[in-house]
């Protein structure tokens, strides 16, 4: 386990070992959606906003 | 193997086929679909040694262009751009489905609010509106009354994308609170689970709870012809129930989701999936 901090409120996130550049994780003090964009270490942004055509 | 995984975000799905691929020894070239450029003159160098890539981009536009490029690099990609093409747009599936003679709900197309309305009134209430590209449930309407339909139309027709012009309305299903997912490759069902909901959409997106489904062979068998239609690969085939025991075909998803469903069945999916992509890649490769 690794640990950062969300970009959006600040807190502090545990981050497993396994994750993967591209994942989204969700900051559980604010709610917001989070895209790792690095791994080596941690970078987190804000995750693009939903589009029409995204899904299935 | 050398896999290529084309995606833009990584879902859970597309983190338990990484897990899957790596426990298996493949090498895998994570091909972030924002941050590579498709040149009609040749693939770049980083993608010519790979065996196969894996679409499994979250954007339906994306993967239809970007699978056409690999395939005419002559990469195999699963799915071959064609069923993307014809999986994520409602309308070809749909006609592609009614002229196989496979059962699917009654569809009509109309390119203006008016038609659009007279289809409604023909068709008769409740009905479904649905947009020809899209997912997850979002921007469904059942229309209970010539109020509510004259209000989406209206909507439609004054806020939306084009596409949003192109009113797509269907006959509504009177299904028993559930419909079924079945995630198939080639035709070859998996696995499948119920999703129920007491709300009319019963997508997992829109929070219905999934239940393990035991497949019956007339399922089976819908799925392997609407499979065999749209040009198989691996697939998200969704049916409904219907009064008199049926089952109707709605709708087939080209980049299927699948958590849910390993999550709710004695069934390995990702190991079934690689297992398939592993076969079809190998029998490509004998045959260059």
């Amino acid at each position: 386990m690794t640990s950062t901090t969300c970009v959006e409120c600040g807190s502090e996130l545990t981050i497993s070992d396994d994750v993967e550049s591209g994942e989204i994780l969700d900051c559980d003090t604010c709610g917001i959606e989070l895209e790792v964009i690095g791994v080596g270490p941690v970078e987190l942004s804000k995750a693009p906003e939903l589009e029409e055509d995204w899904g299935e | 193997m050398n896999v290529g995984f084309l995606y833009s975000q990584i879902r859970a799905d597309e983190k338990l086929l990484l897990t899957e691929l790596r426990s298996r020894g493949h090498d895998i070239l994570k091909i972030d679909v924002r941050k590579h450029q498709f040149s009609i003159q040749g693939p770049s160098s980083e993608f010519k040694d790979l065996d196969v890539v894996i679409d499994r981009c979250i954007a339906q536009s994306q993967s239809k262009f970007a699978s056409l490029f690999f395939a005419s690099y002559g990469i195999p990609i699963i799915n071959d751009p064609m069923v993307v093409e014809r999986c994520s747009d409602k309308v070809k599936t749909s006609l592609l489905l009614a002229n196989a003679g496979i059962p699917t709900p009654e569809t009509t197309i109309a390119f203006s609010p008016e038609s659009a309305l007279e289809t409604i009134e023909t068709m008769g209430y409740p009905c479904v509106i649905k947009p020809i590209v899209g997912s997850w449930g979002r921007l469904m309407a059942k229309i209970d009354t010539r109020a509510a339909a004259e209000a989406i139309i209206e909507h439609k027709a004054t806020l939306g994308h084009y596409e949003h012009k192109i009113f797509y309305i269907q006959k509504f299903i009177n299904k028993p609170n559930r419909d079924i997912r079945v995630v198939a490759v080639d035709g070859n069902a998996i696995a499948a689970m119920t999703r129920t909901s007491t709300h009319w959409l019963t997508n997992a997106a829109k929070g219905a709870t999934v239940d393990a489904y035991n497949i019956p062979k007339e399922v089976a068998s819908l799925v392997e012809k609407a499979s065999k239609v749209v040009g198989g690969g691996l697939l998200g085939v969704d049916l409904m129930e219907l009064d008199d025991g049926g089952f109707t075909v709605h709708e087939i998803n080209p980049g299927t989701e699948f958590k849910a469903l390993n999550e709710c069945v004695d069934v390995d999916v990702p190991s079934h999936i690689i297992n398939w992509i592993e076969s079809v890649t190998n029998k490509k490769g004998e045959t260059q």
